[in-house]
């Protein structure tokens, strides 16, 4: 970082500058966050005044944060997050005007909070969405005030300026939506079909992306760049197995074996246990959750591939490369059907050519003999 | 035709494009296999985080999956502008009478009914069939494989180019489908070296060599 004298002439400072300074946040501080949030969003260092500027200025955006069908991990994440803490987001970056687990008010009083949001800033503040929407037999399987989650849904998207669902629930349908998907679950976009949503899938989303989502938002007045699944690329851009600190065991061929190995001891590659890194788009290798301290992969453990849809579908078993091959027993690789489909063939053609060999008096109907 | 004023003549049958695809691909598939099952479930071969094992088995999986690409694609070329053995319509032999008649007498010869071995020229009719559903399988083994190749670059040329398979396919699901359909192509390569041996036997002719040489003994009328 540079000195703080320097930045100061660089970088105008508007009247909500000193409200950051206010609440104990250094100049210094606030900065390292503009910084960090810009290599996340993987912009030049350029344009960290512009977000610092952005930042500073009047006018924080209005949020709502739903939950619907959700174990709040999400909200847990955020309750969590070391950059900025919660406090300087809740205070500074955002206007959190409705949060059922962190908010003071309850009941209609909440309610009420919601709908002066809706009323007073339509079309200007933005939804958060955290967890699965229910829609099976008229959305009855979650209701909040009395209200179905679906319906609610609607309405507080259909008049946000955006929509960041967060979390795999509410990105994809997540969990809830896994087979047999009983209360017909599905993600945001699916419930409201007209919003605007981004997606931060994870499970739970890391922090860092939700920010650095709403500073860019903050920042350039639109939502990042998304992948075909709605994605912000800054984040969901890369292959996890691609920028993962134990590729060099991969490419060495290096493997753990077994939980607890020589190789697990070592930090050796993670494939043969199950790891999800190859399919899986995310950054947690370089981003890494709870003040960057760690991640799956770095503490030892294959990636679950959670940020990807139906991934507790698709990604199972957890601990093999392979799905299961459908209508065979779970003991069943893919591997071992492959041989057994292999060896029965050659048994059968050798049969075929026993009996082929023993059969006396097939012609050929043209052949060279006559 | 009278039997006894017939006589045999070679026959180029098999024309260079179609041999030397048959044998590109053989050996493409070969190192295929050998180096997919590596990548599928590897064995530690590292000894030292500096070695680069996974990675060599990849760069061959990668440059004989090209190959066999560009190998397949000029097969299919050529079954539009190479002879008549060549041609497409000798792999959808049940789409015509005799075709089907055919694919018929083959197939009582094959299950031991009939003691008559049909002597076709190109292809025999099933065979014909069963090199049709092979380069579907081919197909299936191309785009899939370049789709999970893909995923390294994803917004680039080859993996915007191959969108819809990535709709058609879970992540996983082309895994599996990529591994399964190279167990199925060993189960025909097995099935293609049998039948191939049993033709040269029983049918007498020549069939074995022709896919060296390109000439098969026809017999002619005078």
């Amino acid at each position: 970082m540079p000195k703080s004298s320097d930045e100061r002439e660089v970088i105008p400072r508007p009247s909500g500058a000193s409200a950051w300074e206010e609440r104990g946040i250094s100049r210094r501080d606030f900065m390292k966050f503009c910084t960090a949030t810009a290599a996340a969003l993987a912009l030049p260092v350029s344009l960290v005044p512009r977000i610092a500027e952005a930042l500073e200025a009047d006018g924080r955006p209005s949020v709502i944060w739903l939950e619907f069908q959700g174990c709040t991990g999400d909200s847990e994440a955020l309750l969590r997050a070391a950059n900025p803490t919660v406090g300087e987001i809740v205070l500074d970056v955002l206007s959190v005007d409705y949060h059922e687990t962190i908010m003071a008010a309850a009941g209609h009083q909440a309610e009420e909070a919601r709908l002066k949001t809706e009323k007073e800033r339509s079309g200007k503040y933005i939804a958060v969405v955290e967890g699965a929407i229910p829609v099976k037999d008229g959305g009855i399987y979650c209701c909040v005030g009395g209200r179905s989650a679906v319906d609610i849904a609607r309405e507080v998207c259909g008049g946000a300026l955006a929509t960041i669902a967060v979390g795999t629930c509410a990105s994809f349908g997540g969990i809830p939506a896994a087979a047999p998907n009983p209360t017909g679950a599905v993600s945001v976009s699916e419930a409201v079909p007209g919003a605007t949503v981004v997606n931060i899938p994870g499970c739970p989303l890391n922090t860092d992306n939700l920010v650095a989502t709403i500073v860019h938002f903050i920042t350039f007045g639109k939502l990042p760049a998304v992948d075909g699944k709605g994605r912000p690329l800054f984040a969901f851009g890369k292959r996890i197995h691609d920028n993962c600190e134990r590729r060099a065991h991969f490419d060495a061929g290096q493997y753990v074996e077994q939980w607890g190995d020589q190789g697990h001891r070592k930090g050796y590659c993670l494939y043969k246990m199950g790891c999800k890194g190859p399919e899986t788009f995310h950054n947690c290798p370089t981003q890494r959750y709870n003040e960057k301290t760690s991640w799956p992969v770095g503490a030892g453990h294959g990636c679950a591939g959670c940020s990807e849809p139906h991934f507790w579908d698709t990604m199972t078993p957890f601990y093999r490369r392979l799905p299961n091959v459908p209508g065979f027993g779970i003991e069943m690789t893919a591997d071992k059907i492959g041989l057994g489909l292999a060896a029965g063939t050659a048994a059968a053609f050798g049969i075929h050519g026993v009996v082929s060999a023993l059969r006396k008096g097939d012609e050929s109907d043209e052949g060279k003999e006559g | 035709m009278a039997r006894n004023r017939s006589c045999l003549y070679e026959e180029y049958v098999w024309e260079v494009p179609v041999r030397a695809t048959h044998w590109i691909n053989m050996l493409a598939i070969i190192a295929l296999s050998v180096t997919g099952i590596y990548i599928g479930s590897p064995k530690t071969l590292g000894l030292d985080p500096s070695d680069y094992v996974m990675g060599w088995v990849r760069v061959v999986h990668f440059t004989a999956g090209y190959t066999f690409a560009i190998s397949v694609a000029s097969r299919i070329w050529w079954a539009f502008v190479g002879n008549r053995h060549a041609g497409w319509r000798e792999f959808v032999p049940f789409l015509y009478p005799e075709g089907r008649r055919d694919m018929g007498r083959m197939f009582l010869y094959y299950v031991f009914i009939s003691r008559k071995v049909p002597h076709p020229t190109g292809h025999n009719a099933l065979a014909g069939t069963t090199y049709l559903l092979v380069f579907i399988l081919y197909l299936v083994m191309v785009g899939t494989g370049f789709a999970l190749y893909a995923e390294h670059a994803p917004g680039g040329v080859m993996h915007t180019l191959l969108t819809p398979l990535y709709a058609l396919f879970s992540d996983q699901g082309m895994r599996l489908t990529h591994h399964m359909v190279m167990w199925l192509l060993v189960g025909f390569a097995i099935h293609h070296i049998y039948s191939a041996w049993l033709m040269d036997v029983k049918e007498r002719g020549g069939v074995m060599s022709s896919i060296f040489g390109g000439y098969k003994p026809v017999k002619r009328g005078e």
